[in-house]
C-alpha cells in the first residue's frame, strides 16, 4: 500500500499550506459538512472513529470533548502547539506546511463543543511559524472560514495563537493554561479538570488538543468513522507521526499506520542504524518514557508492533512517538545524565520531590560521571527516583524519574563501568 | 514609551484575551524588542499596561527562558545540546563554537556582536546540530558551515552600526527583522 499521508498531506500536494490550494483540494469541506450536523453527532463521530490523543496520552479524543457541559455559555478549544518533548517535532512540520487542515481540525472541534473561541498555544521558540500562522487565520477569516458567520452558518468562533516564551511545563495542559491566562507554568490541582467549570481557561469549561489530534479530525469527517478505523490496529486506529532522531541515516518525521514495526520504521524508513553500527536502545517516547534495551539490529523486539498498547506490552510507552535512537557506542549513565540536566532546568519548582529530586539526582550524576560514583550512589538515584512518583501534581516528576529507573534496570552494566572506572570520567554539557 | 510607539499591536493583542493579564506575555517581548533585553523601564510599562504589580511581571520574566535580563549581543545564538541533538554532535558543535568565538557559555563577544548560550530541545532534532539566531532556525550545522555565516553577521552588524551613526537621532522607527 501507498502511504497514506492524513497529516502531512503536502507529500502528496505540493503548496497545501496556501489557503487556495487547500481549498482546491478539499479544503474546509469537512467544516462545512459539520457546520450541518448536531454539535452531538459530530462528538459522536469522532468517538466512534477511536482516535487517540497524540501528545503522549493517547485519551479518546471524542470522550474528551463529551465531557464538557452544554450548559455553559463560554468554553474554549485551546490546541497545544508547545512540542517540547525531547525529540518531538512533528507538530511543528504540520503548522509548517499544512496549517489550514490544523485550523479545520480546531474549529470543527470548536463547533463540537460549542466553543467561543480557540487559542493556539505554540512554544516561544516557533517565533516565525506562529507569525505564518496568523497570516493563514487572516487568510481564512477573510474567506469567511474563521470568525464571524463561519462558511454562512450564523456560527462564530475567532482563532487566535498566543506564544509561550521557553518552558517546558506549558505542554503540560493546566500549566499552558495558567500560560496562557498570563501567569507562571505552573500545573494546577485537580479537580476540577479543565471540561469542568472553574477549571478550564478563564475558568470556563476547555478542551485542549495536540496539534497533530486535531490536524486528523477533517480527515475523519470527510470520510468516516469506519475508513479511519480500517488504518492502524483496532485499539490505535489511524496513522501516527514518528519522529525519529538519534543515531539513524536518515532522521525524520515518518507518517506510518499505527501498528506498523519498529523495524520497519528504523531500517525500511530512516535508512538504519548510522554508521553501520548495532542498535543498542531507543527511547520510544522522548525523555520521558522508559528506555528499551536490544540486542543488535536483529533483536526480535524490533518487531514490535508501534501501537500505544504493544508498547506498554513490552514494558515501554508510545506517548508522543518522539523515537530516539542510541547505537552501542553509547553510554546509557551519559543518557540517564543528560535527560536528568534537562528534566531539572524544566521543573518548575512548584512541587517539592520534582524540584529537589531532580537537582539531587543531577549532582549525583554528576559525581557518578565524573568518576567519583560509589556503588550506594546508584542505589541513592534510584531511591530519589522512586520516591519522585506519584507525588507531584502533573508528570513532569513522573518522567524525570523514569531515565534514571530505566537506565539502572535495563543497563547495570554501564553503571559498573562508571563505578568501576572502566568508563572514562566525562562533564556532561547542559544546565 | 511602549504605548505610543507600539499603539496598533498592542491594541490587537488585548483584543484577544479576556483579561488584560493574558497580554503579559507577549507585551514582555515588545518591551524585549524595544529595549534589547527586558530591564526595569520595560517591566514599568508592562505592569502599567496590564494592571499588574512589577514584581508579577518580573517574575514572569525571570520564569520563561526567552526574557533575557541582561543586554545581549546583536546576535543571540542559542544551540541546543540536549539529548537528541547531543546524539548528533551537538556538545561537540557547541564547544568548538564557544572556542571559535572565545567565549564561555551564556556569553557575550567583546564586539558585542555575538552572544552564545545552550539550550534545551528546540524541536528540530533531526537536523541537529542546530541553533536558534534571534529566534530563527538555523539547521543541519557544522563549523564549516557556521564561519561563513558568523563572518557574514559580523559584517551586517558592522553595517548597521555604520547605518545607526549618522542618524541616531532619530531611533524611532520600528525595527522589522530584529527579535521580538
Amino acid at each position: 500500500m501507498a502511504n497514506l499521508n492524513i497529516i502531512y498531506r503536502e507529500k502528496d500536494v505540493p503548496n497545501i499550506h496556501e489557503l487556495p490550494v487547500y481549498l482546491k483540494h478539499g479544503g474546509y469541506d469537512a467544516l462545512k459538512k459539520a457546520l450541518k450536523m448536531k454539535p452531538a453527532e459530530v462528538i459522536d463521530l469522532v468517538k466512534a472513529s477511536n482516535l487517540r490523543g497524540r501528545g503522549g496520552a493517547g485519551f479518546p479524543t471524542g470522550v474528551k470533548w463529551s465531557f464538557i457541559p452544554q450548559s455553559e455559555p463560554v468554553k474554549y478549544v485551546v490546541v497545544n502547539a508547545d512540542e517540547s518533548e525531547t525529540g518531538t517535532f512533528k507538530d511543528r512540520q504540520i503548522i509548517e506546511n499544512n496549517p489550514h487542515q490544523l485550523i479545520e481540525g480546531s474549529l470543527i472541534a470548536a463547533w463540537a463543543i460549542q466553543a467561543t473561541a480557540v487559542y493556539i498555544y505554540l512554544r516561544g521558540e516557533f517565533w516565525d511559524l506562529a507569525q505564518s500562522l496568523d497570516q493563514h487565520i487572516e487568510d481564512a477569516r477573510k474567506k469567511g472560514l474563521v470568525g464571524d458567520n463561519i462558511a454562512g452558518s450564523g456560527w462564530n468562533c475567532m482563532v487566535y495563537t498566543h506564544l509561550g516564551a521557553g518552558a517546558y511545563i506549558c505542554g503540560e495542559e493546566s500549566a499552558l493554561l495558567e500560560s496562557l491566562e498570563g501567569k507562571l507554568g505552573m500545573p494546577r490541582v485537580r479537580p476540577p479538570f479543565p471540561a469542568n467549570k472553574g477549571g478550564g481557561l478563564y475558568g470556563e469549561p476547555s478542551v485542549i488538543n495536540n496539534v497533530e489530534t486535531l490536524t486528523n479530525v477533517p480527515w475523519i469527517i470527510n470520510n468516516g468513522a469506519d475508513e479511519y478505523k480500517k488504518i492502524g490496529t483496532e485499539q490505535s486506529p489511524g496513522t501516527k507521526v514518528f519522529c525519529v532522531s538519534g543515531h539513524v541515516e536518515k532522521p525524520g518525521n515518518y507518517e506510518l499506520p499505527l501498528g506498523t514495526t519498529l523495524r520497519e520504521l528504523l531500517f525500511t524508513h530512516a535508512g538504519g542504524i548510522a554508521n553501520g553500527k548495532q542498535l543498542k536502545g531507543v527511547l520510544p517516547s522522548g525523555g520521558s518514557g522508559p528506555v528499551i534495551r536490544f540486542a543488535g539490529n536483529d533483536d526480535p523486539l524490533l518487531d514490535t508492533p508501534m501501537t500505544y498498547e504493544d508498547f506498554a506490552k513490552i514494558g515501554s510507552i508510545l506517548g508522543s512517538a518522539s523515537i530516539i535512537v542510541m547505537d552501542e557506542d553509547t553510554d546509557m549513565t551519559w543518557v540517564a545524565a543528560k535527560i536528568t540536566k534537562f528534566f531539572k532546568h524544566e521543573s518548575c519548582g512548584k512541587c517539592t520531590p520534582c524540584r529537589e529530586g531532580t537537582y539531587w539526582l543531577d549532582k549525583t550524576l554528576d559525581r557518578i560521571m565524573s568518576g567519583q560514583g560509589q556503588e550506594k550512589d546508584v542505589d541513592l538515584i534510584a531511591s530519589v527516583a522512586r520516591n519522585m512518583q506519584g507525588v507531584t501534581l502533573c508528570a513532569l516528576g513522573e518522567f524525570a524519574a523514569n531515565p534514571i529507573i530505566y537506565t539502572i534496570k535495563n543497563f547495570p552494566e554501564d553503571f559498573k563501568a562508571r563505578l568501576d572506572g572502566t568508563a572514562a570520567p566525562v562533564v556532561v554539557a547542559g544546565h | 514609551m511602549l504605548a505610543e510607539k507600539y499603539a496598533s499591536k498592542i491594541e490587537y493583542i488585548f483584543s484577544k484575551y479576556p483579561t488584560k493579564r493574558s497580554a503579559v506575555m507577549p507585551l514582555l517581548y515588545i518591551a524585549q524588542e524595544e529595549y534589547g533585553y527586558v530591564n526595569d523601564e520595560g517591566v514599568a510599562e508592562v505592569a502599567a499596561l496590564c494592571d499588574m504589580d512589577p514584581t508579577q511581571v518580573r517574575s514572569i520574566a525571570g520564569f520563561y527562558t526567552m526574557y533575557s535580563e541582561n543586554p545581549k549581543g546583536k546576535y543571540w545564538l542559542q544551540v541546543c545540546t540536549d539529548l537528541a541533538c547531543a546524539l548528533r554532535g551537538a556538545d561537540k558543535f557547541y564547544a568548538d563554537l564557544k572556542e571559535y568565538l572565545g567565549v564561555d557559555d551564556g556569553g557575550t563577544t567583546e564586539d558585542g556582536v555575538f552572544t552564545v548560550e545552550h539550550v534545551m530541545c528546540l524541536a528540530a532534532c533531526d537536523k541537529a546540530p542546530m541553533m536558534q539566531c534571534n529566534f530563527h532556525f538555523v539547521e543541519n550545522l557544522d563549523m564549516e558551515k557556521m564561519v561563513p555565516l558568523l563572518d557574514h553577521w559580523r559584517e551586517e552588524a558592522a553595517q548597521a552600526n555604520e547605518a545607526a551613526k549618522p542618524a541616531k537621532a532619530k531611533k524611532t522607527k520600528e525595527k522589522s527583522d530584529s527579535k521580538p
